[in-house]
């Protein structure tokens, strides 16, 4: 059994291509033979709104849902969204954090401050020893390839080191998401790649 | 073949692997991407309606004259084809007929909260309801059988979380389409009170038909559950809650419902005698707790439970477990306050300069459903009233009527192009025939914005995006009777100019519309060439912050005061330059 019979956030900003790695996290799943749920709420949200994907794997996989201290994982695509679902993750569970900050129109306005040192808080709002905080610069490392839309799959590699899925899976399944535009292939494995060595 | 479908998705896929012929509906969140996933299928006539009742009769016509059909919508939609909805259980069908209605717990993008299973009993249509993408794929697919075998519609009840949530899912290689005979049979087609009279004892028979056969063989149709485990606790329950139940109390026996109108009596009372105690688990309103009450069956069920929004995994297993609840990895009163992220009108936004325009006014604003309800929020707070689809047209004739035609000299009903064609004309023909003095502004932006970008009969396209026939909106206003003068168009970016026109509007004293027109900023015919954007004259700014007011999101305040363009949002619009009056910024692209 991998680790990927898990519950996983994926929380970022409208455009940030949340759902497209929950698409590839559900690739991967059937690959396993795995039962995989993949859920986002579409509405008012989608203009530059917190938007957030759940994506649920097991051998049998019930509500689409992760709720409250369910999370395996909280991959934060953007900080201070690690804050807004921070209550997801489990006593013990993984959050990976992007440092990226994507400033909101109240924040850009100057009518409420964007919180700092946003790591410290969450190390310092830990309740168990075991739960681990990881930050990556996922801007920088898909700036690298070329382009900001990779940072879900620079996001992805970074996840994948918690897994334990082969390698070769991983590509086989970036492969299949993205078999519609064959040219983003090559970047996004080396997205993935990057974002592997970082996390 | 297995595959991961949203379970919108699945529904479609159910319908096209039961050969359906047609499918009409009008757009709403959750239900959109059912009929966007017809129109791939090209041998399915596809199309969006302009209003839910027309989609619904057109797709009642399919199935009289052979061909199966579906029609799908949000749940609200339901309402406005509840008409032909009512009648059409007593006609029955010839082609399988679907109407699909998607809810929304939780009200993630609606105005109500509303439980459309009212509907199945009201109308006595039985009504399937799945819980996640195979079964709305299956469910549909049978939907069409099981409404030929009957001779009724069949609605299929989705939520929010089962149509947007993706699943694995099997399919199966497609029915070819096939259109029965059509004869004429107007004991059944023509509803008038002797022929309904005797289709009423039809429809009374077919629902108890359909409860004997479902008793006799529950399991056999694939649409019910007896999942027998622990018997100290039983659970009635369907949708989406049945996924609730599953994690939350994953010992207890459950009766999973598939279809939840009509109900299988006797496999209830079966259930609830092999159980300690009997529990329902619903979301929204005590519909299979009232039933079920009413057989004379004991259970629980709203005591435990809110009427409230969604449920959950966590709500099921503390109401009806001694399970742990899960441990946070935060203790969250240590952690900052996140800074919001509200739903803005976006860089570009056609509807900004209006709201803009409208708020200088100070004016009453009737408003309607689309992307321009935000202009209730800051920093427009334009919008006074949102009820439903067309409303803003009969509410300003309802300020008119109430003050002798005094407010409409400061009341302006506020209307997008999609929902004006939906059911605002009929409201604007009223107002002309009834001598209102109203003013309506029809927010033109080429496209059905909030939804996600679909084609109405105003944008010249059809769902497959190929060239349509197009309604001009000034001659349709005409024709209801507005006079030609009373008809003005405007860009709503140039706002000093919208808010000059409107005041002449206003001050006329028969109807008259207002079409702000500019194509959304989203869509290719809205979209301004790339790298061009506007520019800051930086000695020209006299750090005023006019331009910062319209809370544009291209355009934020840099700390000395002076705007700061994003040029990777930013539009080329042009409302920012209109907001200065010391010409420090300039459209990109221009002299």
């Amino acid at each position: 059994m991998s680790n990927l019979e898990s519950s996983i956030v994926l929380a970022g900003v409208g455009g940030q291509g949340t759902l497209i790695a929950g698409k590839l996290l559900g690739i991967l799943a059937l690959k396993l033979g795995l039962d995989v749920k993949v859920s986002e709420v579409h509405g008012m949200s989608q203009r530059g709104g917190s938007v957030i994907t759940y994506v649920r794997i097991g051998k049998e996989v019930n509500s689409p849902i992760i709720e409250e201290g369910c999370a395996d994982f909280v991959l934060s695509f953007e900080e201070v969204e690690a804050v807004r679902w921070a209550s997801l993750l489990k006593d013990g569970g993984v959050m990976i954090v992007n440092s990226q900050k994507i400033k909101s129109l109240p924040v850009l306005m100057g009518q409420v401050e964007y919180p700092s040192d946003i790591e410290d808080s969450l190390r310092a709002a830990a309740t168990g020893p075991d739960t681990k905080i990881v930050k990556i610069d996922a801007l920088d490392i898909a700036m690298e390839v070329g382009t900001s839309k990779a940072v879900n799959i620079v996001m992805m590699g970074a996840l994948s080191n918690y897994l334990g899925v082969d390698e070769g899976l991983w590509k086989e399944a970036i492969e299949e998401a993205f078999a519609s535009k064959p040219k983003t292939i090559p970047g996004n494995i080396s997205a993935f790649e990057k974002g592997r060595a970082a996390g | 073949m297995k595959e991961i479908m949203l379970g919108n998705e699945a529904v479609a896929r159910g319908a096209y692997e039961a050969g359906v012929k047609f499918v009409s509906s009008y757009p709403g969140t959750p239900s959109t991407e059912i009929t966007e996933t017809i129109a791939k299928y090209q041998e399915v006539a596809c199309e969006w309606a302009p209003n839910e009742k027309v989609g619904a009769e057109s797709a009642i016509g399919c199935s009289i004259r052979g061909g199966r059909a579906m029609t799908c919508m949000k749940h609200v939609g339901m309402n406005v084809c509840a008409d032909p909805l009512f009648t059409v259980s007593y006609s029955g069908v010839n082609g399988g007929l679907v109407f699909c209605v998607a809810d929304d717990p939780g009200m993630h993008s609606s105005q109500n909260e509303q439980d459309s299973r009212h509907y199945a009993r009201a109308s006595k249509v039985p009504m399937f309801e799945p819980s996640d993408s195979d079964e709305c794929r299956r469910f549909t697919k049978y939907a069409f059988e099981f409404s030929e075998k009957y001779d009724t519609p069949v609605i299929i009840r989705l939520h929010t979380r089962v149509s947007h949530s993706r699943s694995v899912t099997e399919t199966e290689d497609p029915k070819a389409q096939e259109i029965r005979s059509y004869e004429k049979d107007p004991k059944k087609y023509v509803m008038m009170p002797a022929n309904a009279i005797g289709k009423h004892v039809v429809v009374e028979n077919r629902t108890k038909t359909i409860i004997a056969d479902c008793d006799a063989d529950p399991e056999g149709t694939g649409l019910h559950r007896i999942e027998m485990r622990d018997t100290k606790l039983g659970i009635i329950t369907a949708g989406a809650a049945y996924q609730y139940v599953r994690d939350g109390a994953p010992d207890a026996s459950v009766l999973k419902l598939g279809m939840v109108w009509p109900l299988p009596e006797k496999t209830i009372r079966d259930f609830a005698s092999k159980v300690d105690r009997l529990v329902v688990v619903e979301e929204l309103d005590p519909f299979l707790e009232t039933e079920i009450k009413a057989m004379g069956i004991e259970c629980e069920g709203k005591e435990l439970f809110t009427l409230l929004g969604e449920y959950s995994t966590r709500m099921v297993r503390a109401a009806l477990t001694d399970l742990p609840l899960p441990k946070k990895a935060f203790d969250l009163s240590a952690l900052p306050t996140p800074p919001g992220r509200p739903p803005v009108l976006c860089a570009g936004c056609p509807h900004k300069g209006l709201f803009l325009a409208l708020k200088r006014l100070k004016v009453n604003v009737t408003g309607d459903i689309g992307c321009y309800t935000l202009g209730a929020l800051p920093p427009m707070q334009a919008v006074d009233a949102v009820i439903c689809m067309g409303a803003s047209v009969g509410m300003a004739h309802g300020f008119d009527k109430a003050t002798d035609g005094a407010d409409s000299r400061n009341t302006v009903g506020v209307i997008g192009d999609s929902t004006f064609l939906h059911s605002g004309i009929t409201n604007l023909m009223n107002a002309v025939y009834n001598q209102s003095s109203m003013t309506l502004v029809i927010l033109d932006n080429s496209i059905t914005g909030m939804t996600g970008h679909q084609q109405n009969p105003s944008t010249g396209k059809n769902i497959r995006l190929e060239a349509a026939p197009q309604v001009s909106l000034e001659k349709l206003c005409e024709s209801v009777g507005v006079l030609p003068e009373a008809v003005r168009v405007v860009d709503p970016v140039d706002t000093y100019e919208t808010e000059k026109v409107i005041k002449e509007e206003l001050a006329r004293e028969t109807v008259s519309v207002v079409i702000a027109r500019r194509p959304c900023a989203l869509i290719p015919t809205g979209r301004a060439v790339k790298g061009i954007n506007v520019e800051v004259d930086f000695e020209k700014c006299k750090k005023c912050g006019a331009c910062g007011r319209i809370m544009c999101p291209a355009l934020v305040m840099g700390e000395d005061k002076t705007p700061v363009i994003d040029t990777e949002s930013c539009n080329n619009c042009g409302l920012c330059v209109n907001m200065c009056k010391f010409g420090a910024l300039r459209k990109g692209g221009e002299a």
